[in-house]
């Protein structure tokens, strides 16, 4: 049953630091953290008690980690965009933010050691370092690549890399790393390491594009969506994208509960603005 | 303290005046995993309509200041499923029900009724006349009073007598008591009031509206003043109504004062999309300024700020 262990806490910011274009943000969140795996959610309350910004603001967890007796903590990784995000990197230690998790679908870990590739666009590597970390303790090699629009855009701290056997950076400007798309080197890095499975993170586009490209190599894609949302519980339905459920039929699912971790195969992409024919009940 | 929260809708009881807002509670699984669902008054479900429906091309929701816009569509399972599957699962937790019914011409709302009858753990039926009438261009039933009784009317033919109607309006009227009182004459038993407010957000960068369907119903804290006025308007109008208050109740004062209004029951939707657990905190505020008021029920405070000067 998805979100059987989210709770809503009050939860105290232990740092905040300003790490490139991103605040890197450590949450006491109690017991919720020993129940978090990489690829869930938190949906945190912006703009104090008095706001005018009504809905949470949803974040994926950048690592979680249990401290038993001294209470587990979750790492975020916040770009201050919009109003609610640049409070929330504003905040001095010691604040105090209503945060319910952990929520939604994770990554799925392979039983067996197999070759996996990570890829991550912008501060959606957030997620990865940690899905990182769980598939090296499992007997996985991890090939990573990331990228942005520019060297400041790219997330990737120091004790992250540790896990992975080869980190690629690109950037649409050249700024560091490959001048380009992440998906313009992704079929020679597949090819080269003889990936297996990918996992990914980032914008709709690039997810995309790595759908494409895990097709192509008939290689599973597991992917992390990312549309607005209202409630992150599955009660708004605000969040829906078009997916092939098992049965064939395309619905328009809520990407805060069948997500969002989802298959990628089984997105419908770009279909922004409309619904896709043959959706059931269009 | 004997505090008794109990509450009615027309001849339906419950055990305290607290319940969802239809849409805002999915199936009440999503819901259940923070509070067990028998918690609340009721759960109004999500409208129902005949088909299934996929709903709108996203974006659907943009957040407003003190509020947000949605343009769903409406999506949702269709009654045949509904009944099969969401009811039974409600049932099984104890939940009290009232289903909340839609549909795009007159007939939809009279078959609508008809599969609701003899369906076994049904508190009430809300109505949802704020849609549009697919057989009048559009227009939305309640904003007309022809459609809003019409549409009514179909229900009150074809439900079992003893299942209360409550019509569901929208406050984008000239006269939201006119329509109340019109709604009564064809056999409503209670009004929802308020539904959301028509509104639009452009995007300044891409220069279109923001929502796919480019209209959405505004919700949230800033309506609350709207709703207020309009359960207070249909009170003063129709002494006896009894009326299912909601928008953008947020605490237990905002919920006190709906009840002062007018209100018998408080419908709690938006709120529940910030906080998972909103509903149950506003309840137990709102027993809280109650019984601090001195009121010994809860129905004593129902339109209390209707009383004579003394």
């Amino acid at each position: 049953m998805i979100n059987r262990f989210a709770a809503t806490v009050a939860a105290e910011i232990i740092s905040n630091k300003k790490v490139g274009a991103y605040h890197h943000i450590v949450f006491e969140v109690g017991e919720i953290a020993a129940q978090a795996r990489p690829g869930n959610f938190v949906a945190i309350s912006v703009g104090g008690e008095n706001s005018s910004m009504v809905l949470r603001r949803a974040f994926a967890i950048h690592r979680s980690m249990d401290r038993g007796a001294s209470g587990g903590v979750v790492e975020l990784v916040v770009a201050p965009h919009g109003g609610g995000s640049k409070w929330l990197t504003g905040l001095p230690v010691h604040s105090k933010v209503s945060l319910t998790g952990p929520l939604g679908t994770s990554f799925g870990i392979p039983t067996e050691p197999v070759r996996a590739l990570l890829v991550g666009g912008g501060y959606g590597s957030a997620p990865l370092f940690g899905l990182a970390e769980v598939l090296k303790s499992r007997g996985c090699r991890v090939d990573m690549v990331l990228g942005a629009s520019s060297a400041g855009k790219i997330y990737a701290p120091i004790e992250g890399k540790r896990a992975v056997s080869s980190l690629t950076i690109t950037t649409d400007d050249g700024s560091a790393g490959f001048h380009g798309k992440v998906s313009d080197f992704l079929p020679r890095i597949i090819e080269e390491n003889q990936i297996e499975i990918i996992y990914s993170c980032g914008p709709m586009g690039m997810l995309e594009a790595i759908s494409q490209i895990a097709d192509a190599h008939n290689l599973v894609h597991q992917c992390a969506v990312e549309e607005s949302m209202a409630c992150g519980i599955g009660v708004c339905m605000t969040c829906v994208l078009p997916m092939r459920g098992d049965d064939g039929v395309v619905r328009m699912e809520r990407s805060c509960i069948k997500g969002p971790v989802v298959d990628g195969e089984s997105v419908i992409w770009n279909t922004k603005g409309s619904i896709p024919e043959g959706t059931w009940g269009r | 303290m004997n505090f008794d929260f109990s509450t009615s809708l027309a001849h339906a009881a419950f055990k305290n005046p607290i319940f969802t807002a239809s849409g805002c509670a999915g199936s009440g699984k999503e819901l259940a995993q923070f509070f067990p669902l028998h918690e609340l008054g009721a759960i109004v479900t999500k409208s129902i309509m005949l088909k299934p429906r996929s709903g709108r091309a996203t974006p659907r929701m943009a957040e407003t200041p003190s509020g947000m816009l949605n343009s769903i569509g409406l999506q949702g399972p269709g009654i045949d499923i509904f009944l099969e599957k969401d009811i039974p699962w409600l049932l099984d937790q104890g939940a009290n029900i009232i289903v909340s019914i839609a549909g795009e011409t007159v007939e939809d709302y009279a078959i609508l009724a008809q599969r609701l009858r003899g369906v076994p753990g049904i508190s009430a039926l809300e109505v949802n006349i704020s849609c549009p009438n697919v057989e009048n261009r559009g227009q939305v039933f309640s904003c007309d009073p022809i459609t809003a009784q019409a549409a009514i009317s179909a229900v009150k033919h074809n439900i079992d007598s003893q299942i209360p109607i409550i019509a569901k309006l929208s406050p984008d009227v000239t006269d939201i008591a006119a329509i109340a009182e019109v709604c009564r004459t064809a056999g409503a038993d209670a009004f929802a009031l308020i539904n959301t407010l028509l509104g639009m957000v452009i995007d300044i960068n891409t220069m279109r509206p923001k929502l796919a369907g480019k209209t959405g119903g505004l919700s949230g804290p800033a309506i609350r003043p709207v709703a207020v006025r309009a359960i207070y308007q249909v009170r003063s109008r129709i002494p006896d109504a009894v009326i299912l208050g909601m928008g953008g109740v947020t605490h237990g004062r905002d919920a006190l004062e709906l009840v002062l209004a007018g209100a018998s029951g408080i419908s709690i939707g938006t709120a529940t999309f910030g906080n998972p657990n909103a509903a149950i905190t506003i309840k137990n505020e709102l027993e809280a300024l109650l019984i601090e008021r001195g009121f010994t029920t809860f129905t004593e405070a129902v339109g209390y700020a209707h009383r004579e000067e003394n």
